[in-house]
């Protein structure tokens, strides 16, 4: 498939090698505020995040925690103002994102990152064809004829599994069902072959037969585009079926980052522990359901220390003084924690 | 299909709209006081000249019968002669219609050509000087009374600087200083709609999902949002025309223009009966006709209406 110019530019750059070519998405120390009437709220504190070619990587946390403000500032699209990025910056392919112009960044949003929402009726337009939806993509950016770009269309309607594509390109999403919907959805995110797809939430609209099909298609079409995945989501159950690599986020930073079952068995920062403790278990049934107590703080009062010391049973003194730093405690195990070795929860 | 369908269920709820709207014109008509026999002969008539009237008017029959003959009218779309010119009611409409037709759907065009772009642009343009010009038009316009701004349109532009002629009608010319005084307060109320309409268009979710596709702004704006802001212009639109189309009794006595408003005007000074009753159902059947229209054009522009 023919790349536009811009992402020969881009592809340009990485080869003199700013960082590891592998590293497909780069977000370093990114600090993301919103000015608003009643305060700063700081929605996200210095996150590091990667996410290498064929890679999934599970973002997950409560809401409010800054899930989507992640995805929406990579793709570009915060309203700036009342948003503000303090600092940071946003390596796609080496070159970052966050100092290009605003056509580029456009030539690279759908063509090389592309996005699926969480509730496709909603994101979907309800007065343009599906066809019209998915073509209009493949004209503007890979500069397709529109008889091709149909052609192209049906494919990738038939690879996401969709029955009767020549039906369903020329109807309007509303004829379809949700599960579909979102397969349409999915089918527009990969129609320019992109390099990144973002999942923000793209299971939890639907039913749970559904989330596990969806999950299967975003595998499968993992490894036909060999596209890194940033997939989002407050769901710990649905993280751990599809991710490589899990992070967690808590009032906009990273907390806990590390290969799917290393965080999953040995699980090093309090909150990623109550985290996993609050997930229904089978072999628990009958006991009471733990949760963790108080909630996320709003982002315009974030604690001082490390901000889930109010909420965490192991606090103590310094938690509430100094900001931990994040350490790395095994190969790819990161976690910022004051007790971490010193003190742990039993379950 | 689906299209074929919806369109042929509408066209049951208009000839449905027809019949009651006849059967209500019919009893209204009937409820008001005073014998129309008694205004055609005149005051001082004999009791067997307005006995002859009421023959001639079928008001001597039961009311069931005359309801009847009345549903058997409207069907053949015959609503007998005027009692003052005894010129057959239809011909008189249809003598005036073409004038009315051309000023309502000229006035239409000026509205919506100064209400839509203006419209959109104070929405995308938000709090931008297009915008407060926007809004004080807006404001302005519907604060004027149509017959005002009339005659100012004659002071200025036909007596003052004689651009435009100052009466009569047959040409073009003569429309357009009723069509702008009808139009703008019509553009005033479009161009409300049309910015609120867009404005809510764009804090959509699948205006999200087009910038996210990568879509230049024209496309996410125009192609996007403005096709889904444009639904509920079209249907006030559509019932802007229809008002229009009943004919304007005030900008056609500023103008002297020969209108369907000043002949339904002097049809109810001269209690002319059958004039009204077929003037009403006139004006109504035009005024189902255009809803049909804006419904079957709404339809394809928005696919989910079809679906009910």
């Amino acid at each position: 498939m023919v790349k536009s110019d811009t992402a020969k530019a881009v592809e340009g750059e990485s080869m003199d090698g700013r960082g590891n070519s592998e590293q497909l998405l780069q977000v370093w120390n990114l600090d993301v505020s919103f000015e608003l009437e009643r305060g700063t709220a700081r929605a996200l504190r210095g996150i590091d995040l990667t996410v290498e070619t064929g890679e999934i990587h599970g973002l997950v946390g409560e809401s409010g925690s800054g899930k989507t403000v992640t995805s929406t500032c990579v793709m570009g699209l915060l309203p700036v103002p009342p948003a503000r990025i303090n600092h940071g910056q946003i390596l796609y392919k080496g070159s970052d994102l966050l100092k290009l112009s605003e056509t580029e960044r456009r030539r690279i949003r759908g063509r090389e990152i592309a996005v699926v929402f969480q509730e496709p009726a909603k994101y979907l337009n309800p007065a343009l064809r599906v066809g019209e939806q998915i073509t209009e993509m493949l004209c503007l950016h890979l500069e397709m004829e529109r008889d091709r770009a149909t052609e192209r269309a049906q494919e990738l309607l038939e690879l996401v599994g969709l029955p009767n594509t020549r039906r369903i390109l020329s109807g309007y999403p509303h004829e379809l069902s949700g599960g579909m919907k979102q397969r349409m959805m999915i089918a527009m995110a990969v129609c320019c072959d992109p390099s990144i797809l973002i999942a923000d939430e793209p299971t939890t609209a639907l039913d749970v037969t559904l989330q596990l099909q969806i999950l299967k298609l975003i595998l499968q079409l993992r490894d036909r585009f060999a596209m890194g995945v940033l997939f989002i989501s407050h769901d710990l159950a649905v993280v751990h079926e599809i991710s490589d690599r899990v992070s967690v986020i808590y009032a906009g930073k990273i907390v806990e980052s590390a290969d799917r079952d290393r965080l999953f068995n040995e699980p090093l920062h309090p909150y990623t522990q109550l985290l996993l403790l609050s997930i229904p278990d089978a072999e628990k049934r009958g006991q009471r359901l733990k949760v963790i107590p108080g909630r996320v703080p709003d982002a315009e009062h974030i604690p001082e220390g490390c901000a889930f010391h109010p909420r965490c049973p192991l606090a103590e003194k310094i938690c509430s003084q100094e900001v931990p730093a994040t350490a790395e405690h095994a190969g790819g195990h990161t976690a910022a924690c004051h007790m971490i070795g010193k003190k742990w929860i039993n379950s | 299909m689906k299209l074929l369908v919806f369109a042929s269920r509408r066209l049951g709820r208009l000839l449905l709209t027809i019949f009651l709207i006849s059967t209500i014109v019919f009893f209204v008509i009937r409820i008001i006081p005073g014998d129309p026999a008694l205004v055609v002969a005149g005051m001082d008539a004999t009791e067997e000249a307005i006995e002859a009237i009421r023959i001639k008017l079928g008001t001597d029959q039961p009311l069931a019968a005359q309801y009847f003959q009345w549903l058997w009218k409207v069907v053949r779309f015959d609503f007998g002669e005027s009692l003052i010119s005894g010129q057959g009611v239809m011909d008189l409409v249809f003598q005036r219609f073409p004038l009315t037709l051309s000023l309502a759907v000229l006035g239409i065009l000026i509205s919506i050509v100064i209400a839509i772009p203006l419209g959109v642009i104070s929405a995308v343009k938000r709090w931008s000087a297009w915008d407060y010009a926007g809004m004080a038009f807006s404001q302005i316009g519907m604060a004027i009374p149509s017959f005002w701004l009339g005659i100012m349109l004659l002071l200025i532009l036909a007596v003052k600087i004689p651009i435009f002629p100052l009466f009569g009608s047959g040409s073009i010319v003569h429309l357009i200083l009723p069509a702008i005084s009808l139009g703008i307060a019509r553009a005033a109320i479009i161009l409300r709609l049309t910015r609120a309409s867009m404005i809510e268009e764009l804090s959509k979710e699948y205006v999200i999902t087009a910038r996210a596709k990568g879509l230049t702004e024209r496309m996410v704006k125009y192609k996007h949002a403005l096709k889904n802001a444009l639904l509920p212009v079209i249907t006030i639109t559509g019932i802007q025309l229809g008002y229009m189309l009943g004919g304007a009794i005030i900008t056609e006595q500023v103008f002297s223009l020969p209108g369907l408003g000043r002949l339904f005007l002097t049809g109810i000074y001269q209690r002319d009966f059958p004039l009204i009753q077929g003037g009403v159902v006139f004006v109504a059947i035009i005024f189902s006709l255009i809803n049909f229209t804006v419904d079957i054009l709404y339809s394809v522009l928005n696919p989910r209406i079809r679906i009910e």
